[in-house]
């Protein structure tokens, strides 16, 4: 299909998103910064950062990375804040008033969502499931590596495999509903969500809450680090995993935990010369055999580097990498020059609490999870009673703990839902699954950092209870 | 807190790590033909191997631990080859006179055919000489790649790159 690019045609295929398509039309800038009116591209390709707000349509701030395109679509940049909409440049559409009554509804449709969607459902209760992107499966969609884990875990499948698979299951089923495009844009008074959808406005009353609404990549410093081709590695991940675009011909990848190092080597298998991973701290950051992986295929990884800066026209063209010392400070005299077209960053992930935080759950800084997270009772239920959290946005651990995480919020809400001899089995298999997920698949001494986060950030429920007496919850669901 | 271990600055895991670890196959089972050396030695929540494996030659008392090898009951059959979700499941056989056999996983295109001649790279990537193909399947996208290696190599490659 065609839609126009600032008044030229660009080709694009049905299923692409905006910025996708403006990318692998060769258009490595989407929009102006405000003040000093650089040039921004893409960053996190997930609907988190505003790198890629457009005007589509006449309407600006559209995120472009969840916009699918259409036929004859007018996009243009825009230069930071956007003016106001002229109504006469716009055709405003009067959006219907739905309310939804339901059991159950999931903000995030990414593995902790679905798991507890479809957990949910076969306990007969009704689901509502929201996801920002045109799809669901969250970063799932990206992930083409076998995951390990056990078989029941969905060990020895790819990511995408594991989404496909869930997404099956759910259509099918007639107690779920999913609503993409769609944002659970706050919390109102008397526990209603409203969702900001394109074909209605909805206002959700449920019963209990799920907010699985993921996390966000986070930035580095250094000199010209919003030059468009420092993109974050997820980012990266989402536009050659999931949209087959070869995101560039030469990257520097920094970071070395598993984020970085599987990119690394995705980027290896879409063709892209990887020049080097560099990695801040003394020790690579992931697992040792994706470290493996790459150092077969000649990649070599930098300990004690970071990036100093880039530089480039337009585009990324080069990267200054810098040794550092024990206080992580740069030694000068080791600048070492890359020719490159990529940056990649893969420097962690921050939980994105938006949702759970609006609704007033309490919440804790937890190094080891990324920043601010909810505190919840080992079932995974905020200070915010009948509101659960999942996933990474419940502190950043990995896909697998996520749908293990979904499966025991889903297994706490059903046993306060659904009758007594029902609710025992949820119980029962709910205890079971903490067991597992503590003793079991935590007890890595390699998982020890994520298990001392977790642990930090998780209390029993007479101290949740007394915390409900302290900061009395402003709403709560049920 | 402990010294970091080697593998972990380098990404290369050397033998004698693995031996320690008791992944290394003995010498009178590397004599007899096709064995699998497991480069994975880190306790990750993964147990694939273990149900996949046909001879029931890898068992794991929990999910986290290393995986143990029952050097009897291997026969080099490369299924765990096929699954490893890490890549780090390898079959070697070093009981031929002329030359070694190594088989490697390999999520590369273009698929690597049988008769053709690859090039031979070492843990830390580095070109170690030319091999040929002699086997090829393929199992949920990751190709299961035996290679001719030269006399003395078996232990040495863990990768193909196909130059085409």
């Amino acid at each position: 299909m065609t839609f126009y690019y600032e008044g030229q045609p660009v080709e694009a295929y049905e299923g692409e998103s905006v910025a996708v398509a403006l990318y692998a039309a060769g258009f490595d800038s989407l929009s102006w910064s405000s003040s000093l009116v650089r040039p921004r591209g893409l960053f996190c390709m997930i609907g988190k950062c505003s790198s890629c707000f457009m005007i589509v349509d006449g309407v600006p701030n559209t995120k472009t990375c969840r916009e699918p395109v259409r036929e004859g679509m007018r996009v243009e940049r825009q230069r930071g804040w956007a003016s106001p909409v002229a109504s006469e440049s716009v055709e405003l559409s009067e959006l219907p008033e739905v309310r939804i009554d339901t059991d159950v509804l999931i903000v995030g449709g990414g593995p902790a969502g679905l798991s507890a969607a479809l957990t949910l459902a076969e306990f007969g209760l009704d689901v509502v499931l929201v996801d920002e992107h045109f799809k669901l499966g969250g970063q799932l969609l990206k992930q083409t590596h076998k995951f390990f884990g056990s078989v029941d875990l969905f060990g020895g499948m790819r990511g995408f495999q594991i989404a496909e698979d869930y997404v099956k299951r759910i259509s099918s089923n007639p107690r779920i509903k999913v609503l993409l495009e769609s944002v659970a844009y706050g919390a109102f008074r008397g526990g209603i969500v409203g969702v900001a959808s394109k074909e209605a406005h909805y206002f959700v009353k449920p019963k209990a809450l799920l907010a699985s609404t993921g996390a966000q990549e986070r930035y580095l410093d250094f000199v010209n680090n919003d030059l468009p081709g420092v993109i974050g590695a997820g980012g990266a991940q989402t536009v050659m995993n999931e949209y087959g675009v070869k995101p560039g011909e030469r990257a520097l990848v920094v970071g070395s935990g598993n984020v970085g190092l599987i990119v690394s080597y995705q980027l290896l298998q879409a063709g892209v010369k990887v020049e080097a991973v560099v990695e801040v701290l003394p020790e690579i950051g992931g697992w040792f055999v994706h470290a493996a992986k790459i150092r077969r295929y000649g990649i070599p990884i930098l300990l004690r580097h970071t990036v100093k800066e880039v530089s480039g026209n337009g585009r990324v063209e080069k990267a200054v990498v810098v040794e550092v010392d024990e206080k992580f400070n740069p030694v000068p005299g080791t600048e070492k020059e890359f020719d490159v077209d990529l940056v990649l960053l893969a420097v962690g992930l921050e939980p994105d609490t938006r949702f759970a935080m609006q609704c007033g759950a309490v919440a804790r800084w937890s190094p080891e999870l990324g920043g601010l997270v909810p505190l919840r009772t080992l079932d995974l239920e905020t200070s915010v009673p009948n509101l659960y959290i999942a996933g990474d946005s419940a502190g950043i651990e990995e896909a697998t703990t996520a749908i293990i995480e979904g499966k025991i919020a889903a297994l706490s809400i059903a046993t306060k839902l659904v009758e007594s001899s029902k609710a025992s089995k949820a119980r029962e298999e709910m205890d079971k699954l903490i067991r597992f997920l503590w003793d079991v698949y935590r007890a890595s001494p390699l998982l020890a950092r994520a298990r001392k986060g977790k642990e930090s950030v998780t209390v029993s429920r007479e101290e949740m209870d007394k915390l409900r007496v302290e900061f009395p919850p402003p709403i709560s669901f049920g | 807190m402990a010294a970091v271990q080697g593998f972990r600055k380098t990404g290369v895991v050397g033998l004698e790590d693995l031996s320690a670890l008791g992944l290394l196959p003995p010498e009178w089972r590397l004599r007899k033909g096709p064995v699998v050396v497991l480069e994975c030695p880190e306790m990750i929540p993964c147990n694939i191997c273990v149900p996949y494996c046909p001879t029931k030659a890898i068992t794991m008392e929990r999910l986290i631990d290393l995986p143990k090898v029952n050097w009897d009951k291997c026969t080099g059959c490369g299924v765990c080859v096929a699954v490893c979700p890490g890549l780090a499941a390898f079959v070697v056989d070093l009981s031929k006179e002329d030359a070694d056999y190594v088989t490697v996983p390999h999520e590369f295109l273009p698929a690597p055919k049988v008769g053709e001649e690859v090039v031979l790279l070492n843990k830390h990537g580095e070109r170690v000489g030319k091999g040929v193909v002699t086997r090829v399947w393929e199992r949920n996208k990751t190709y299961v790649v035996t290679v001719k290696t030269p006399k003395g190599l078996g232990m040495e490659v863990r990768a193909i790159w196909v130059e085409r």
